[in-house]
């Protein structure tokens, strides 16, 4: 206790607000972050589908995904703005002095993401006039702008975790950099590939998790089969990949950044034969209370043996260690992400099987009813595993070189708890509305289908307002020049 | 050397946004003033349609010049993030609440709900040009040096008042020009008319605004005034100044495209005027474009990947800007996120989940 107190005096009163400020609009983006990187490439391959077997139905999915893409893209890009004035509005200091080492990797990003804007809206907006042919081509580019943009931002995040490509002057400024160093760093490697494996899985449980809960409802038609089928396949296929993608990031996060591997293991003392603890609370003199310990598999995972020498968190001065509650928040971010992937793979498994065996779709409804759960659970993975690589770098913001309160922003911290509480409220209504929209998309969709289903016209005048096709406006212009109420096509319910 | 071309670069990034995003603010600015439901409903319509395409890619210009920022300059960056932070933090505010307030009102279909996101995006647009400006206000005036704190003053003075009150009415302009355009395109021709009187009254105000701040930079900024007055800086007001008349000239003729390129060019020249006006500080009279600069081999670097972004991004955005002229994009309409005909091969009960 003595220790965190310390460094909680020494700790600018803002550095609190700023970074649960941080924390909560990360937290808020990295929810569309998997939509925006694998959800067009979800929606590609049944476009693809739609053309290559002439499935009106596939086609017609791909449409829709397309109308939620818009909206979800939309919400992405006004978080992902905040982002990007947060670096300055909060982290002035980061910006300041490595801006020029680290940097360029959001140049990369920014470009990939206008290459994306722009590709998105070609895509969303060609449905209707350009050739089918055409159209797909010119969507076919977007998973790879969305690669290169994820590129860019781990980039940046990986050079904050094991920072290089730069040396340091008598005052303490970055010279001599190398760009090229400065984005390949060890990290990169293993955090790039492992966050985009992420992004597909989860993107992939998401949307098949819509269908899944459709299935349990009864609605199990060739609309529903599809919709679950495709994404869900996707994701099974990727999280056998992620689980050894994940094992081997631990491993570099253990050779790279071995006290952060402490934070996320809880080891206290540098030994060998440690053990492995799953869950559990890390006390302030080194102890463990709570939690299931078992015995040497830490050493085993980490060096494939007993005997493997584990660096603990007192390797380091208290300063330049997370604390025993950072530890803990880190340790249980990372035990939570392992067991998601874990209980994930177990379910991509058993998809797997009963394909091979029965060449059939599961049909038990535990089934369905985890392939419900895997959507919410992968989103929860993805934050866990964000708060575990920040978490467990603290205090640093640039690992061994910057400490987040040097960092921070001279705003008085009064500010910056308005400024949160503005941004919570502002976030929940934005959220709220992206659900609400949904909803109503979803709603429209199905009365629109069950018209159809029930031999109706389904051409209802008000189905086709207020954004209708363009045609109609003309027409009711010439008849009703400057006045807006005799346009039939606009009836607002 | 390679910074005062990234420097240019920056400005450039700066102008695309001033224009791209500008046209898009305005559009909001003329949301906002085109009165109650059944009145502004035509005008709102037309700006919807206008927008939707392309109004993500307008706002992304944005995000260019704080990475160029950040990484070109990157105490430069920390200056105005420190110094302008109240204005920047209330900018950022409204973007969010404007991009999701458009995003929200395309697809909701309540009344009371398009009403709700559509004021919302309507304020926002006029009040986060309004800070922005500010922002931009105080830089220019000098108020700002390399660990300013923040505080009222560097961004509540004449200037920073005038230069807010500036990018609204440029915003304006834009957006009223350009929809002009739109209402062409989109064969409304009543709309015509209503956004030309509307160009043409926000460039009178534009213009008065900008002669007032011509009289009140002379006084609180004097480095920008006297970078105005000569050389460069004035060879882009005088440019200015004759894009303006020609695109009175063109307004008041049938509108066509060449008023788009003109009215771009009023904004463009009079913002590489202020760039060049400040030469060659990026901060009057307190940091240079050379003391600014970050490392060499980061200049290097920011250099090469914007020519590679450029060859791969400018063909795109080609694309885009004339498949949406052309009227080759348009939005899913509701049939078409119908099931066709309803027969399509299995489908038994017909439902969505």
């Amino acid at each position: 206790m003595p220790t965190s107190l310390h460094l909680l005096a020494d700790a600018p009163a803002q550095l609190l607000p700023a970074r649960e400020l941080m924390a909560f609009t990360l937290a808020s983006h990295i929810i569309l972050v998997p939509l925006g990187v694998a959800f067009p490439f979800i929606t590609l391959v049944m476009h693809y589908r739609g053309l290559r077997r002439k499935d009106a139905t596939a086609l017609l999915l791909a449409r829709r995904w397309s109308a939620v893409m818009a909206v979800q893209f939309a919400l992405g890009i006004v978080t992902g703005t905040v982002l990007s004035f947060e670096f300055g509005l909060l982290w002035p200091g980061l910006m300041g002095r490595w801006g020029d080492v680290f940097g360029i990797g959001f140049g990369v990003e920014a470009w990939a993401f206008f290459l994306e804007a722009v590709l998105i809206a070609i895509y969303l907006y060609g449905w209707r006039r350009l050739k089918p042919r055409t159209h797909f081509l010119l969507g076919l580019p977007l998973p790879f702008a969305a690669l290169l943009g994820a590129f860019g931002i781990l980039a940046a995040n990986s050079w904050m975790n094991t920072p290089q490509g730069f040396s340091l002057d008598s005052a303490g400024n970055p010279v001599d950099v190398n760009v090229w160093k400065a984005i390949f760093t060890p990290m990169f490697g293993p955090q790039y590939w492992h966050f985009v494996v992420a992004m597909i899985i989860t993107a992939g449980f998401m949307v098949s998790g819509v269908y899944a809960v459709g299935w349990l409802r009864g609605r199990r038609d060739h609309y529903h089969r599809l919709g679950f089928a495709v994404p869900f396949t996707i994701a099974a296929v990727a999280a056998p990949v992620q689980f050894v993608l994940g094992d081997s990031i631990a491993r570099s996060v253990f050779h790279k950044q071995p006290v952060k591997f402490a934070a996320m293991e809880i080891v206290w003392k540098t030994d060998t034969r440690v053990p492995e603890y799953l869950f559990g609370r890390l006390q302030e003199d080194g102890t463990v209370s709570g939690g299931i310990k078992i015995p040497l598999l830490d050493s085993v995972l980490a060096g494939f043996s007993p005997d493997t020498e584990v660096v603990g968190l007192t390797s380091v001065p208290a300063d330049q260690r997370p604390t025993a509650t950072q530890a803990t928040i880190a340790h249980w971010a990372f035990d939570i992400m392992v067991l998601i992937g874990s209980a994930l793979v177990l379910l991509a498994l058993v998809y797997g099987l009963i394909w091979l065996r029965h060449r059939r779709p599961p049909a038990s409804k535990w089934f369905y009813r985890s392939a419900a759960c895997a959507g919410v659970a992968s989103v929860v993975a993805v934050e866990c595993g964000w708060i575990a690589t920040e978490v467990g770098r603290q205090p640093w913001i640039v690992y061994q070189n910057m400490r987040v309160a040097e960092a921070v922003t001279s705003t008085r911290s009064t500010t910056l708890w308005i400024m949160l509480g503005v941004v919570i409220v502002v976030y929940m209504c934005l959220f709220g509305s992206f659900l609400v929209v949904l909803l109503k998309m979803r709603t429209r969709w199905r009365l629109a289908d069950e018209q159809q289903a029930a031999g109706g016209t389904g051409h209802a005048p008000e189905a086709d307002t207020p954004y209708g096709p363009r045609a109609p406006l003309p027409a009711a212009v010439s008849s009703a020049a400057g006045g807006a109420a005799a346009r039939p096509g606009d009836g607002r319910p | 050397m390679t910074a005062d071309l990234i420097a240019v670069v920056m400005l450039l990034a700066v102008v695309a946004y001033a224009c791209a995003g500008g046209t898009d603010y305005g559009a909001g600015f003329w949301d906002l003033t085109a009165g109650g439901t059944e009145r502004g409903r035509r005008p709102r319509w037309l700006i919807d349609h206008a927008m939707a395409p392309v109004w993500e890619v307008n706002n992304v210009w944005l995000i260019f010049v704080l990475v160029i920022m950040w990484t070109g300059f990157p105490v430069l960056f920390q200056t105005v993030f420190s110094a302008m932070w109240l204005p920047l933090a209330l900018a950022v505010m409204g973007m969010v609440l404007r991009g999701a307030g458009f995003a929200f009102r395309k697809p909701s279909r309540r009344l009371a709900d398009r009403r709700l996101y559509g004021a919302v995006f309507a304020v926002a647009s006029v009040v986060t040009p309004f800070f922005l400006g500010a922002a931009v206000g105080g830089v220019a005036s000098g108020r700002v040096a390399p660990g300013t704190e923040a505080s009222a003053d560097a961004w509540a003075n004449p200037t920073s008042l005038l230069f807010g009150l500036v990018a609204i009415a440029t915003t304006a302009f834009l957006g009223a020009v350009f929809l002009t355009g739109d209402a062409r395109r989109f064969e409304a021709p009543d709309l015509i008319g209503y956004f030309r009187r509307r160009a043409l009254g926000s460039l009178a105000v534009l213009t008065a605004l900008a002669v007032i701040t011509g009289f009140v930079t002379h006084e609180d900024s004097p480095h920008v005034w006297h970078g105005l007055t000569h050389g460069l800086g004035l060879l882009f007001v005088v440019l200015a100044g004759a894009a303006s008349v020609a695109t009175v000239w063109l307004l008041r003729r049938k509108p066509g495209t060449w008023v788009r390129v003109t009215a771009v060019g009023v904004v463009a020249a009079a913002v590489i005027a202020w760039g060049m006006a400040q030469r060659p500080y990026l901060v009057p009279t307190s940091l240079t474009v050379a003391d600014a600069a970050g490392a060499q081999a980061t200049l290097t670097w920011l250099a090469i990947v914007t020519l590679v972004a450029l060859v791969l991004v400018l063909p795109a955005v080609v694309l885009l800007y004339w498949l949406d002229t052309h009227g080759e994009l348009e939005e899913l309409t509701d049939s078409e996120l119908r099931r066709q005909g309803g027969g399509t091969a299995g489908d038994g009960a017909a439902h969505d989940s």
